[in-house]
């Protein structure tokens, strides 16, 4: 079977590629420092440090700093004071680490459920519409436009627990009684992934809906005459083509996931009784929650860890999904 | 030709933005004028009706009259504590703010307010404020670093509409626990709104818990402040018990256990909400905030019961940001005196700042308590007395009997940590109803006891 993939879908990919590095790399041109500065150096160079400046102050000197604020304890007013792996030790031994742990767990494993396999499907269904698909792929992506804030206080207007709320109305109206939804320890966090897939598929199926254009109509054409039928067509062509695609949107929605704030922040501050506290609930917790300064270094500390621990998982799974991709 | 007179533009363009950048990052201390003038940034209750905001700028016009050199810049504040601290450590403050009681002697300790303390000194009143309300921003050696602008007791607020609909009298507000369970059951069968609802998010639910345990007759800290007290006093998890039994024996409690101070208000102005605990001042921020009824406010003591149960107390502190040149922490003292202080103690203030409040349908004559010793007081309650718009009718029960309850202060070690501890646990209990309330609170006391530890 023929595999469509980039490098033959685009063969003119790596020549741009090589004129485009040779353009950007003046020491390829195998000129000296005299030939560099009469060219485009300096314009280069003018060009390049406002961004270098800002990438700089704004991107690494804060991850810097933070990795230094874990060994120290500062209230970043008086002087910090060195003290060595103490924050570490503080936040392995916080009880609530274990339920933050695990709640980001809970989480992850609810968004794969519900966030992972549903923009597929839709973004499947959506590519077989012939008419009305810009209009579609719009309302898809609706949810993305309005602003993360905006849409959750909308979402907790929703989810008012009492039986006028939104959603216990319309379910109600088919006989079922009203949900807690937010305000109950077991459903809070299955509450937090629903809205959160709504609020992120659009992004996703538009990515899936792009990645599926690049599918040869050829395979699904050689699939009917084998006497194929759409899932047939979507197991057995589909889901092979989308490999790459599927393989990236995974690792991302996992980091994704094990670094999910805003939502719980917005919908139950943590609750009820911690049972939506999540990994970064607990960093803001740390810096935050107390009006007289936080324990910065404990919240940088656990920062840390987190980066680490995503850093590993990213590199393994990278290590171990090399293959399948492209085979 | 063209082609490198657009790079040398474009290459200009990317100079000024470079430029731009730098300027934009280049921070650093205020930089005071020359000519003795300033300009401060003073808070302002974020999300004020158009009236109230009416109010809050007229009293600016009057100030910068009155100081031709000082500047006043509204900035929206209102303090929690999760925002007060990303503030704090922003370095995004106004010049004066406004912290609780609770929060004055760590700030100071850490030197993060100004020591506005000599000039606070030369204010005519300052030696007249009641030592136990000024003691919460005072340092160590007594300077006065923080001034005291309004001290509260907790109340019961209730709403009178809600109390009619379930045939209960309005004017004979509830007068024991018991009766407020029942006054909630019956509230919560009659109209299916939440007869009664408590704060439990954001540290607010350990410290209303707070207010019950003390109501009950229990404290939440050692005399001494040298241990947390939750799992050994009694009273604490009998709050929690009647807590309980309100919201799975009674289902009295609506259906949000998720609240803070600006959403309990919110729903209570609205009338989803029977009763509720919090700051026997709070009537002005439910007016101007929430737009409530006034004619649905009622307000009255909590019932006190126990071997030794008190009031808690607690109040507001004016204070000015560490970040403020010389000149504007002057002008920042010059602020608090004429915006908080002088509409308590100089009549002509009083006088005109009532006239004005009244004027744009603002409240006049909320419930506190006093801030200088009860003579002051009741001369200021006589100044006002003309302009006062309040239904004071409806809050008789309260201020009838509110100086005869013994005031608590709020505990001292670790304060807002303790309180958040506190909110998983009243969490805990109105959403689990098999919450095993014992162990809630040995968790709870084994964690606050390394709070104690911690702050030494």
């Amino acid at each position: 079977m023929t595999q469509i993939s980039p490098t033959t879908a685009a063969p003119q990919s790596a020549e741009m590629i090589e004129t485009l590095e040779y353009a950007v790399d003046p020491l390829r041109r195998r000129r000296g420092l005299r030939g560099w500065l009469r060219g485009d150096g300096p314009h280069m160079l003018v060009f390049l440090i406002p961004l270098l400046f800002s990438f700089i102050l704004f991107s690494w000197r804060p991850i810097v700093d933070a990795a230094i604020m874990a060994f120290q304890r500062t209230n970043l007013i008086d002087p910090a004071e060195w003290v060595g792996l103490d924050n570490f030790v503080t936040v392995l031994q916080d009880p609530l680490l274990g339920t933050a742990v695990v709640n980001t767990l809970w989480f992850a494993v609810l968004a794969l459920l519900m966030g992972y396999p549903i923009p597929l499907v839709v973004a499947v269904l959506m590519s077989e519409v012939r008419r009305w698909r810009g209009v579609f792929s719009a309302l898809a992506y609706l949810p993305v436009v309005v602003p993360p804030v905006v849409a959750a206080l909308l979402w907790k207007f929703f989810y008012d627990a009492s039986s006028s709320g939104v959603f216990n109305t319309i379910i109600g109206a088919v006989g079922i009684p009203p949900q807690p939804w937010l305000q109950d320890q077991a459903t809070a966090m299955p509450s937090i992934v629903l809205f959160a897939t709504w609020s992120a598929a659009g992004g996703t199926i538009i990515i899936y809906l792009a990645a599926l254009v690049g599918v040869a109509p050829e395979l699904y054409d050689a699939a009917e005459v084998d006497g194929a039928g759409v899932w047939r067509k979507v197991w057995h062509v589909t889901v092979p083509q989308l490999r790459g695609v599927l393989l990236v949107m995974f690792i991302l929605q996992i980091i994704g996931t094990a670094q999910v704030f805003l939502e719980p922040f917005l919908l139950t501050g943590g609750g009820p009784a911690n049972s939506t506290m999540t990994i970064l609930m607990l960093i803001y917790k740390y810096a935050f929650q107390n009006s007289l300064g936080g324990d910065y270094g404990a919240a940088t500390a656990l920062s840390i860890m987190l980066a680490i621990v995503l850093a590993i998982f990213s590199a393994i799974y990278f290590r171990l999904t090399k293959g399948w991709s492209s085979s | 030709m063209k082609s490198a007179i657009t790079r040398v533009g474009l290459a200009g363009v990317a100079m000024v933005s470079a430029g731009a950048l730098l300027a934009g990052c280049a921070g650093g201390p205020t930089e005071e004028p020359a000519d003795g003038t300033a300009t401060i940034q003073v808070a302002i209750d974020a999300g004020l009706e158009p009236e109230a905001r009416a109010n809050f700028d007229a009293r600016v016009a009057a100030f910068e009259d009155a100081n031709p050199d000082i500047t006043v810049e509204a900035q929206e504040y209102t303090w929690t504590a999760p925002t007060f601290t990303t503030d704090l450590a922003g370095g995004t403050l106004p010049d004066v703010f406004t912290i609780p009681f609770t929060d004055g002697r760590g700030l100071i300790a850490n030197g993060q307010l100004a020591d506005i303390s000599e000039l606070v000194a030369e204010l005519p009143y300052a030696d007249q404020f009641n030592p136990n309300v000024a003691q919460a921003g005072q340092a160590e050696d007594g300077a006065q670093w923080a001034i005291p602008i309004a001290a509260y007791g907790q109340g019961l607020h209730y709403n009178r509409t809600l109390f009619e609909a379930a045939g209960l009298d309005p004017d004979s507000p509830p007068t024991t626990w018991d009766e407020i369970r029942d006054a909630a059951k019956q509230i919560s069968n009659a109209t299916g709104e939440a007869g009664y609802a408590t704060m439990t998010s954001g540290n607010t639910g350990g410290w209303i818990l707070t207010t019950l345990v003390n109501a009950f007759g229990g404290r939440t800290e050692s005399g001494d402040a040298t241990a947390p007290t939750l799992d050994s006093d009694p009273a604490v998890a009998e709050v929690l018990e009647y807590l309980h039994a309100l919201r799975w024996e009674d289902e009295s409690m609506g259906a949000n256990f998720l609240y803070d101070w600006g959403t309990i208000n919110q729903d209570f102005a609205s009338g989803r909400i029977g009763m509720y605990v919090s700051g026997g001042g709070n009537y002005g921020n439910l007016v101007t905030q929430n737009a409530l009824n006034p004619d649905d406010y009622g307000l009255t003591v909590l019932p006190l019961q126990g071997a030794d149960p008190g009031l808690l107390g607690g109040g507001t502190l004016a204070a000015v940001s560490p970040k403020a040149s010389e000149v504007e922490q002057a002008a920042a003292v010059k602020w608090i005196d004429f915006y908080y202080l002088a509409k308590l103690t100089d009549e002509t203030a009083v006088v005109e700042t009532a006239e004005l409040a009244a004027s744009l349908d603002q409240p006049v004559g909320a419930p506190e308590l006093p801030i200088f010793d009860q003579a002051q007081f009741e001369q200021y309650q006589s100044w006002i007395a003309p302009f006062v718009n309040v239904p004071v009718d409806q809050m008789a029960p309260y201020t009838d009997a509110i100086f005869d309850q013994p005031l608590i202060a709020e505990p001292r070690v670790a304060t807002q940590d303790v309180y958040a501890l506190l909110d998983t646990v009243v969490q805990a209990v109105l959403t689990d109803r098999n919450a095993d309330i014992q162990k809630l609170l040995t968790d709870a006391q084994a964690q606050a006891e390394a709070l104690y530890t911690k702050a030494g």
